[in-house]
């Protein structure tokens, strides 16, 4: 059964907004238990340093400390963290695992490790307390450059190595050599995508109960994956994983860094509690959240294009770095991500690419919305700009000339994904979207007669369009139990946690439509292991995808329950009965309509008998497992004029046009897609962690990291493609990292244009306008020469 | 060290007197000390505008205001929009924001709705550059701030 | 990110004010509106052992156009000013900059005597006060005493002002016929500290050259900066577009010199200080023009 009816596609109201706008929903900060004490950790100053003692006794004495430890006190609950993704199966890898630990025992190794852990009565005494805690470190050389660390006699992160690699990978499509040999153009340019920050607006946090007459631990934890963080927990701890709850309730943001698991406070505080007795809550600052809260990702690429003369891409080689941070837990989703990710919509018969993984003195890398996409397709698609130029051929035009077409899908890209599954792109329809894009953006009249006609008054207004493809929704699977109650409503409970996508609303409607009830009856619950115990998380844009399916498979049961247990005392078929408004009854019957909620009553009898092999109420369980991702696309374009004075820029509209298969709910996929727009535009003008030469990051403040705000974010003029994914009963791609993916790339190419007669090229994101300023000055002294 | 100073303010219409150690913050007095947890907490360096409150009728925030300077004064935080009862009846501007998909996650919500309550009295009808300097002082990371100008505009019946 | 305790006094009056900071000397902070001073303490980068809230003193709150000019008590909040009409229509530069101080939650706040003593050489209100030769009423144990504008800025995050001074007010004086103003900044986002900002008063003789010109700029240097050979360029002179631009590039040659950050260089301040400078007088050139119709 496919997902059909009134709630597909409609712009619903979301559920759970009168919760979030009353300031009745909760968050983790706001859960206040009885004896609650508080946590505040003492934090690496040095990116790198042998710690030679930690002295936490003046701490311990400070009044109002109840306890501080080191990773001596942790005894042989101190290991090193899990490796979350292990490596996919490419032929020839080279990966060092090297997992984060819960305290720093003999070396830190980025700014903001953690070394001690006090509790006290309240934060305001355990940060006092940090100050009487006396740390004997030497400072050792660090590493913060990508190419420096690779040096020869570079510092070492993991001595044990002898060297900095933490991975190396080779995926090879066709014969590069031989493309390149054949073309009328080889373009080769070096390019450079530096570090962000998540900057989530709610930090992270932790609250850890161990309750023990009930034998139970309970953590309110701002996790995107509460399930395998119940699990993981359970192991370490040993207990049963049935003693151990995970709630992740309200989460105020999630973007990626809030998956990475254990992060120590995550096994820190529940030990604690158990030890104490006592509830314990700790709630990251922003200062934290800045050393402490993984990070984005800084690559430097070495790329070339090969193109005929026609301007058909021939082959592409890339050569990257990828910096890691100080640890790898997360394996190598993003650097193949953006190895997979380059390839964007078009055929390209030759590809060969190669990277390093390389560990840094900094924080620790992991996915951050996006997560290493923008940068395949920051590469990809300046490569095509270059090409274009020296060709001779419109930007638009050598795009369109690349696309896959429809008949070429399932499109096999020969390469294997972040999943561990070959590249295989889906679904997709991609000329039509690119010519949508230009219209929308009036690109032709832009080109031909606007932009010289707004040069010759003086103003510097340049476009960008720009295409993408995003692998989403990958497995393994998510869950979902739907349940009638005898009141009518429907319970829908999920594992996957939830940051603000509106999962509360888009689950219900699938489910609503299924059981055809009011969308406001579906009462949905995420990321409460006591509700829904079977699932992995919120990542990878999936949640749609995966859990949404999951969410409409189990409702498909429940109606076939429904209709099964109407049909025995309707005495009709089930075929003949149909569900509606809430109700069932004979088709074509104006009577005897029976309430979803009365069969929910009687499938649950208090006297009588159950038939053998029949299950009380009407509940179903059901899972889904999509055997690989579903290809979400879209073209982004935008106009900006710059000053060249002063090097500011002004986006003056910004157009996208975007697939992500079937829409749940427009209002949701729009807001979505505006966001990840900001968030683009935050990494190509605004966001930039900044390291000096001793791992230091200078601007660990939000009035430093700059995040766009509403003056900074043009309203962005979308419009729909769909191209249904065939690997799912819903339809749906992900969507929720695409609008970040392409603006970079898109920036770069519409300041270029507008600068056009500057002879400006990019090639970095991000592009303050002090950078700007630096081209803009340097490419005129080399005129001048 | 020890000092505890009594104080006595009136936050949504109603009257709380507590001693207070003079260095915390009204931010945490009000979501630790009263309960009134719709407030959040994003910096505690007055950049993010999660914690905004009304403080005599003006937006302020609430991690850079000492709870001891509150002493005397009228507060109204999240909680005191919408009609008392707990229902799920919205003040307009929450059913506007609601409406028009102004909110995600929800985090930084509360802070741009205290804003706009006292911005809204003083430009009944604003322009969008008016809204979108009224918002600028308010970080989201969520939904790119269109929902939210979206919202202030249906809130203002002006036409988007 | 909670501040390091401290002991906490509120005086009722300035005489009480006066009296705490004598008591406890270089240990006492000030406490006027806090926008700067609360987030630095809850990184706990400021850690007064006593802090004198000055909240209270109601005697410092007040903005009146008097016979000398336009008289300001220090603990104004930032948006009474913003709103003042004495202000708009007594000196029209500082309404122009107002808006520019961080966003409206801040200016609630914020007081024009705290981020003056403050200090912040990327802040606006320096550049302004030098801009309109204000004088600053300052009260300490040894008595009141009067500071020129030029005088009181002397460092980063440093004034003229004793640990147990206070300053009470700023008078900006009353502005000569035919003069325009102009205030201009570029910063990387609404409400962020300048990247470089400029205030420029220019004052036209009755044959409209320029009988005089004031330019201040701000955030880059060690305080509010006065970009005397500007000035002294356009002395005398027919305010041309070349004569601004001249003067425009001398501020930014001469009169500063820059620091480099993460935000901007010292060579991209520079050019701003140039691009704004030249903007600003065009601008304070034009209503000066306006001025004497």
């Amino acid at each position: 059964m496919t997902a059909t009816g009134r709630y597909m596609g409609a712009r619903v109201r979301r559920n759970e907004d009168a919760r979030l706008l009353t300031g009745r929903a909760l968050f983790v900060d706001d859960v206040h238990l009885d004896g609650m004490l508080h946590v505040a950790f003492l934090r690496s100053d040095y990116a790198h340093a042998l710690l030679r003692s930690v002295d936490v006794a003046a701490a311990r004495r400070r009044p109002g400390v109840v306890a501080a430890y080191t990773a001596a006190d942790l005894g042989d609950y101190w290991r090193p963290g899990p490796l979350l993704v292990p490596p996919p199966p490419i032929r020839g890898l080279v990966f060092h695992a090297r997992t984060q630990v819960p305290l720093a025992r003999d070396r830190v190794r980025h700014v903001g490790e953690p070394i001690a852990m006090v509790v006290a009565e309240s934060r305001y005494v355990a940060e006092d307390a940090l100050e009487d805690i006396v740390v004997d470190a030497e400072p050792l050389p660090v590493v913060v450059d990508l190419e420096a660390a690779l040096a020869p006699g570079a510092p070492l992160v993991h001595d044990d190595l002898g060297s900095n690699v933490a991975a190396h990978a080779v995926q090879r499509k066709g014969d590069y050599a031989r493309a390149r040999a054949a073309a009328h153009v080889v373009i080769a340019r070096r390019f450079r995508y530096d570090r962000g920050a998540a900057a989530a607006i709610e930090n992270r946090g932790i609250v850890a109960q161990w309750d023990p007459r009930a034998e139970e631990l309970t953590l309110w934890d701002t996790t995107q994956a509460p399930i395998p963080i119940r699990n993981g927990l359970a192991r370490l701890l040993g207990l049963l994983e049935s003693q151990v709850r995970v709630i992740a309730p309200f989460v105020g943001g999630g973007f990626g860094p809030k998956i990475m698991m254990f992060y120590p406070e995550e096994v820190l505080l529940p030990w604690a509690a158990l030890r104490l007795g006592r509830p314990l809550k700790w709630i990251e600052d922003r200062r934290e959240n800045f050393s402490a809260t993984t990070q984005e990702r800084g690559q430097i690429h070495d790329a070339e294009i090969a193109v005929a003369r026609d301007g058909r891409i021939l082959g592409v080689r890339d050569v990257f770095l990828h910096d890691t941070g100080a640890y790898d837990p997360y394996g190598l989703t993003v650097p193949i991500n953006s190895q997979c990710t380059l390839l964007g919509p078009y055929d390209v018969p030759n590809y060969a690419s190669e990277f390093t993984a390389v560990f840094t003195n900094k924080t620790i890398v992991t996915p951050v919305r996006g997560a290493g996409r923008q940068h395949g397709v920051f590469v990809i698609e300046r490569l095509l700009d270059f090409a274009a130029k020296q060709l001779g051929i419109d930007r638009a035009e050598i795009r369109r000339r690349n696309l896959l077409r429809p008949d070429q899908f399932p499109h096999n890209h020969e390469i294997i994904f972040q999943d561990s599954a070959p590249l295989v792109y889906d679904s997709g329809d991609y000329a039509p979207a690119l010519e949508r894009a230009r219209e929308l953006i009036g690109y032709d009249g832009f080109v031909q007669s606007e932009q010289a006609r707004l040069r010759a008054a003086g103003r510097h207004v340049g476009l960008g369009l720009v295409c993408y493809v995003e692998g989403t929704g990958i497995g393994p699977y998510e869950g979902a139990r739907v349940t009638v109650e005898p009141s009518g409503q429907v319970r829908v409970a999920t594992g996957v946690g939830t940051q603000g996508q509106g999962h509360f609303t888009a689950f219900a409607q699938i489910v609503a439509d299924v059981l055809d009830v009011e969308v406001d009856q579906v009462h949905v619950v995420t990321g409460d292991t006591r509700e829904f115990h079977w699932g992995t998380g919120t990542f990878a844009s999936r949640g749609a995808v995966v859990a949404g399916s999951a969410c409409h498979a189990a409702a498909v049961r429940v109606r076939e329950k429904v209709l099964e247990l109407a049909s025995g005392l309707l005495g009709a078929p089930p075929d003949r009965l149909e569900l509606a408004g809430g109700r069932v009854r004979v088709r074509g019957s104006s009577d005897s309509a029976i309430p979803l909620g009365e069969l929910a009553l009687r499938a649950n009898p208090l006297r009588g008998a159950v038939r053998p092999g029949t299950e009380p109420g009407l509940e179903a369980t059901a899972y889904f497992g999509p055997d690989r991702g579903s290809t979400a696309s879209g073209v982004h374009a935008m106009l900006v004029e710059v000053d060249p004075e002063t090097a500011q820029v002004e986006i003056q509209r910004y157009v996208v046009v975007h697939d992500c298969g079937r829409v749940i709910n427009p209002m949701i996929v729009e807001g979505q897609i505006q966001g990840g727009v900001a968030h683009g535009i935050g990494n190509a003008f605004y966001e930039q962690l900044v390291y000096d030469e001793a791992g230091q990051l200078l601007n660990a403040s939000l009035m430093d990291y700059l995040l766009p705000t509403a003056t900074d974010v043009p309203a962005v003029e979308m419009a729909h493609h769909e191209t249904p994914s065939p690997l799912n009963p819903v339809g749906v791609k992900g969507v929720g990292e695409a609008g970040a993916i392409p603006t970079g790339a898109a920036f770069a190419q519409a300041v270029e244009d507008a600068l056009s007669d500057h002879g400006v090229e990019i090639t970095e994101i991000p592009l303050s306008p002090n950078r700007l300023f630096e081209l803009i000055e340097a490419a005129r002294s080399a005129r001048a020469r | 060290m020890d000092q505890q100073v009594p104080i006595g303010v009136t936050v949504n219409g109603v009257r709380h007197e507590r001693a207070v150690e003079p260095r915390l913050l009204l931010s945490d007095f009000l979501r630790h000390e009263l309960g009134l947890t719709g407030t959040h907490v994003g910096c505690e360096h007055g950049v993010c505008g999660a914690c905004t409150v009304l403080l005599d009728g003006d937006a302020v925030r609430s991690c850079l205001i000492l709870a001891v300077q509150a002493d005397g004064h009228e507060l109204v935080t999240v909680e005191g929009l919408a009609p008392p009862g707990g229902g799920d009846e919205l003040h307009p501007l929450q059913a506007a924001f609601r409406e028009a998909h102004g909110l995600q996650c929800g985090f930084c919500t509360p802070g741009f709705l205290m804003t706009l309550v006292p911005f809204l009295r003083e430009h009944p009808h604003p322009s969008e550059p008016e809204i979108r300097e009224a918002l600028s002082g308010h970080l989201c990371r969520c939904t790119g701030y269109q929902g939210i100008v979206a919202a202030v505009r249906l809130a203002a019946g002006s036409a988007p | 990110m909670k501040p390091a305790p401290f002991a906490y006094h509120r005086p009722a009056t300035l005489d009480e004010a006066l009296a705490l900071l004598a008591e406890h000397g270089g240990e006492a902070k000030p406490l006027a509106g806090g926008q700067s001073l609360i987030p630095a303490m809850n990184f706990r980068l400021a850690r007064p052992a006593v802090l004198v809230d000055l909240n209270r003193v109601a005697e410092l709150g007040y903005v009146r156009a008097g016979r000398d000019g336009l008289q300001i008590g220090a603990m104004t909040r930032q948006r009474a000013v913003e709103r003042s009409d004495a202000v708009r229509s007594a000196a029209p530069l500082l309404a122009e900059a107002m808006p520019f101080i961080a966003h409206p939650q801040i200016r609630n706040r914020g007081t024009v005597g705290g981020s003056l003593a403050h200090a912040d050489p990327a802040a606006e209100l320096p550049a302004v006060m030098l801009a309109l030769e204000a004088r600053f009423r300052a009260r300490g144990p040894q008595g009141e005493r009067w500071i020129p504008a030029g005088e009181f800025f002397t460092g980063i995050l440093e004034t003229a002002l004793g640990p147990d001074e206070l300053l009470l007010e700023v008078v900006v004086p009353k502005s000569p016929a035919r003069t325009g103003y102009a205030f201009a900044e570029l910063a990387r986002r609404r409400g962020d500290y300048a990247l470089v900002g400029v205030a420029a008063r220019v004052t036209l003789d009755r044959r409209g050259r320029c009988q005089a010109a004031r330019i201040t700029l701000f955030s880059v240097g060690d305080g509010p900066v006065l970009a005397a050979a500007a000035a002294a360029m356009l002395d005398g002179q027919e305010p041309s577009p070349e004569a601004m631009r001249a003067a425009a590039d001398a501020a930014a040659q001469r009169d500063i010199d820059p620091p480099s950050d993460i935000h901007a260089s010292a060579a991209y301040r520079r050019r701003l200080a140039a691009v704004l400078t030249r903007r600003a007088l065009a601008r304070a050139v034009e209503r000066a023009a306006q001025a004497s119709q």
